[in-house]
C-alpha cells in the first residue's frame, strides 16, 4: 500500500526537485562574478551544433507549411493570401517548434551529457569542494547561452521557413510572386513575430533547464549518464508541447487576430 | 598549522538502508588518520559527509567552531576552503590541461597575477612530481599521474585539512608505496590534518598516526596505529591481518553456522607490528611519536618482532 502510494507520488517529487533546481539556478542569475566567458563559450558551442540541422530542418518545414496551406487556401479561392497564411504559421508555431525541438535535440542533449560526464567523474563534487557552486559557474551560462541561441535560431528559422515556403509556392503552385509578398500583412502582424521570439527564449528556458538538472543528477556510471540524455529529451519534448499549447491560447487570447 | 575534526554520534541513511550509525571520533590536528573497512561499509560516503557532500542524518561534525551538518550553505563554501580533497579518479576537469586544472582554484578564489598563480602551480606540481607534464590533458595521462595531479590542485590553496578517497585503488604496489610516501613527506611539510580512505592494509599499518575501522554498520574501534595493530578484537584483527578467520564474511557478516565451525581453529598469532614510514628527509614529522610508545604507556606487549626492518616486510605478505 505505502510502496504504490510511494510510486504513484514519486513524479511529483521529481517535478518539485526540478522546480527547486529552477529556482537556484534563478538565484544563481544575480550572484557575482558573471561567467562571462563560460557563457560565450557555451553560446558559440550550442550554436555550432544546432544552426545547420535547425536551416536544414527550416526548409521542408516551410515547404510543407506552404504545399498544405497553399493547397486549402486554393479551394477556398483565396489564393492572394497564401503568403499571409504561411508566414502567420512559420513564425507564429513551425518557428519555435523546430527551434524546440533542435535545441533540446542538439543543445540540450549535449549540455546532459557534459554535465552527466563531469558528475560521475566526480568533477562536480570536486568543484564544490573547492568551494565554487556548480549552478553558478557551469549551469547558469548554459541557460543564458541556450536562450539567447534558441532567440537567434527562431528568427533563422523564421526566415528560411518563409523563404522556403516563397519558393515552393512561387515554383510549385505557380503562385504570384508579387501577391505572396504583398498579403504578407494582411493577416499576420507585429506580435506574431514577438510571441515567437518569447516562446524560443523559454523554451531554451526549459531546455536547458531539463538538460542540466538531469546531467547533475546523472548516477550509476557512464549508463548513467545515457540514461540522463534520454530522459532529458524525452521530458523536454513533453514539457515543450505542453507549454507550446499554453502560450498560444494565451496568446490568441490577448492578442485578437488581425482582420484584413 | 592542522585543525581538528570532531564527529559526533553522526548517522546516515539512504531511504531505509543505514549506513552508519553513531560514529564519534576526533581527526586530532596535524595526524594522520586512516579510515577503513570493508567494500561498501560507507568510508566514502563518511568522508563526503565530513566535506558536506551528503548531509548526515543525525549528529555534528564541528571544525573550528562550525557544525558542517548544520551550517548554512554559505558557510559552508567557505568552510571548504580549509579543505583539499583527493578523489579517486583525481577528479581533474577533463577539458582543461593540468596546470589549468591546478590553477583553476587560485584563479576562482584569489587576485593573484598570473606570475604569482604560475610560481605555486609549479611548486605544487614539483612537489608531487609533475613538472614537464603541465601542457597534458588528464585522458592523456596515467592513473597514478592523474591521482598526483589532483593531490596538487588539492595543495593548491594550502589546505589545513586533507581528505585523501582510495590513494591505492588502481596503482600497483610500487606506485602506492611512492605515494604514501608523499604523503609522509607532505604531512611533514605543511602539518596538515590528513584522513585517508582506503583498504590496502600495507598502506594501513605502516602510514597513519591513527586508525579507523568501519564495519557492520558502525564504528568499531578507532585509536593510535599500535592500539589497533596489537589489537585481540576479533574484526579489528581480522582485518587488519586479512585473514578469512573471524567475524567478517564475504557478504559482510558471516552466519552461525560459518562462526561454530571456526569456533575451535587457532587464531593466526598477530603478526610483529612495522616501523611507521618516516619522511624521506629523515626528520621527524612533528605528529610522529617514538615507535612502541603507545605500547610502553598502555603496558601493552606488542608481538614479537616488532618495530624492526624485519617486520616490515613480514607484514606485506600476510597469508
Amino acid at each position: 500500500m505505502s510502496l504504490t502510494a510511494a510510486r504513484v507520488v514519486a513524479p511529483i517529487g521529481t517535478a518539485g526537485k526540478l522546480f527547486a533546481f529552477a529556482l537556484d539556478v534563478g538565484r544563481g542569475l544575480f550572484r557575482r562574478p558573471f561567467q562571462g566567458r563560460e557563457f560565450i563559450q557555451q553560446a558559440w558551442f550550442i550554436a555550432s551544433v544546432t544552426i545547420i540541422p535547425t536551416a536544414l530542418v527550416a526548409i521542408p518545414f516551410g515547404a510543407v507549411i506552404a504545399l498544405q496551406v497553399g493547397g486549402l487556401i486554393k479551394q477556398f479561392g483565396a489564393q492572394s493570401f497564401t503568403g499571409s497564411a504561411s508566414v502567420l504559421a512559420v513564425i507564429q508555431q513551425a518557428g519555435p517548434i523546430a527551434t524546440a525541438l533542435l535545441i533540446a535535440g542538439a543543445g540540450g542533449s549535449a549540455i546532459a551529457a557534459d554535465l552527466g560526464a563531469r558528475k560521475i567523474r566526480e568533477e562536480l563534487d570536486a568543484m564544490m569542494v573547492l568551494g565554487i557552486d556548480p549552478i553558478q559557474r557551469l549551469v547558469v551560462p548554459r541557460v543564458l547561452a541556450c536562450m539567447l541561441v534558441a532567440v537567434f535560431l527562431n528568427g533563422m528559422v523564421s526566415v528560411v521557413g518563409v523563404a522556403g515556403g516563397y519558393v515552393f509556392n512561387v515554383i510549385l503552385q505557380d503562385g504570384t510572386p508579387g501577391a505572396y509578398i504583398a498579403s504578407f500583412t494582411a493577416l499576420a502582424q507585429l506580435p506574431d513575430v514577438w510571441v515567437g521570439m518569447i516562446k524560443a527564449l523559454v523554451f531554451g528556458l526549459i531546455a536547458a533547464i531539463v538538460a542540466a538538472y538531469k546531467g547533475m543528477n546523472a548516477g550509476g556510471g557512464p549508463k548513467g549518464v545515457g540514461d540522463a540524455v534520454n530522459e532529458s529529451v524525452v521530458i523536454t519534448f513533453l514539457l515543450l508541447f505542453v507549454v507550446n499549447f499554453t502560450l498560444s491560447t494565451i496568446y490568441l487570447q490577448l492578442v485578437p487576430p488581425k482582420t484584413g | 598549522m592542522g585543525v581538528d575534526v570532531q564527529v559526533t554520534n553522526l548517522t546516515k541513511q539512504f531511504g531505509k538502508q543505514l549506513i552508519w550509525k553513531g560514529v564519534t571520533l576526533t581527526l586530532p590536528a596535524g595526524e594522520i588518520s586512516v579510515m577503513l573497512g570493508p567494500s561498501g561499509t560507507g568510508k566514502s560516503v563518511f568522508l563526503k559527509a565530513l566535506i558536506g557532500l551528503i548531509k548526515p542524518d543525525e549528529g555534528s561534525i564541528v571544525i573550528e567552531g562550525t557544525d558542517i551538518a548544520s551550517c548554512s550553505e554559505k558557510e559552508l563554501y567557505e568552510i571548504r576552503k580549509l579543505f583539499g580533497v583527493l578523489f579517486q579518479d583525481g577528479a581533474m576537469f577533463g577539458s582543461m590541461n593540468l596546470y589549468d586544472n591546478v590553477a583553476f582554484p587560485l584563479r576562482e578564489h584569489t587576485k593573484k597575477s598570473e606570475s604569482e598563480i604560475r610560481d605555486i602551480v609549479m611548486e605544487k606540481m614539483d612537489m608531487v612530481g609533475l613538472l614537464g607534464a603541465e601542457m597534458k590533458l588528464p585522458g592523456e595521462i596515467s592513473g597514478g599521474m592523474r591521482k598526483r595531479a589532483g593531490l596538487a590542485r588539492a595543495l593548491v590553496l594550502d589546505p589545513e585539512i586533507l581528505l585523501i578517497d582510495e590513494p591505492d585503488s588502481g596503482l600497483d604496489p610500487v606506485r602506492t608505496s611512492f605515494i604514501n610516501q608523499l604523503f609522509v613527506d607532505l604531512n611533514a611539510q605543511i602539518d596538515a590534518t590528513f584522513l585517508i580512505v582506503t583498504h590496502d592494509i600495507h598502506s594501513v599499518r605502516v602510514v597513519p598516526d591513527q586508525i579507523g575501522l568501519l564495519y557492520h554498520k558502525h564504528l568499531a574501534m578507532y585509536g593510535p596505529r599500535e592500539m589497533l595493530l596489537s589489537s585481540d578484537e576479533p574484526v579489528v584483527r581480522q582485518f587488519l591481518n586479512a585473514q578469512t578467520i573471524g567475524p567478517i564474511g564475504m557478504s559482510e557478516e558471516k552466519d552461525a553456522d560459518q562462526l561454530a565451525a571456526e569456533k575451535d581453529m587457532d587464531l593466526p598469532p598477530l603478526p610483529p607490528i612495522p616501523l611507521q614510514m618516516e619522511p624521506s628527509n629523515g626528520i621527524p614529522r612533528r605528529a610522529q611519536r617514538p615507535a612502541g610508545e603507545w605500547c610502553r604507556l598502555n603496558g601493552v606487549t606488542p608481538p614479537p618482532g616488532s618495530f624492526t626492518r624485519e617486520a616490515e616486510h613480514a607484514s606485506g605478505h600476510q597469508s
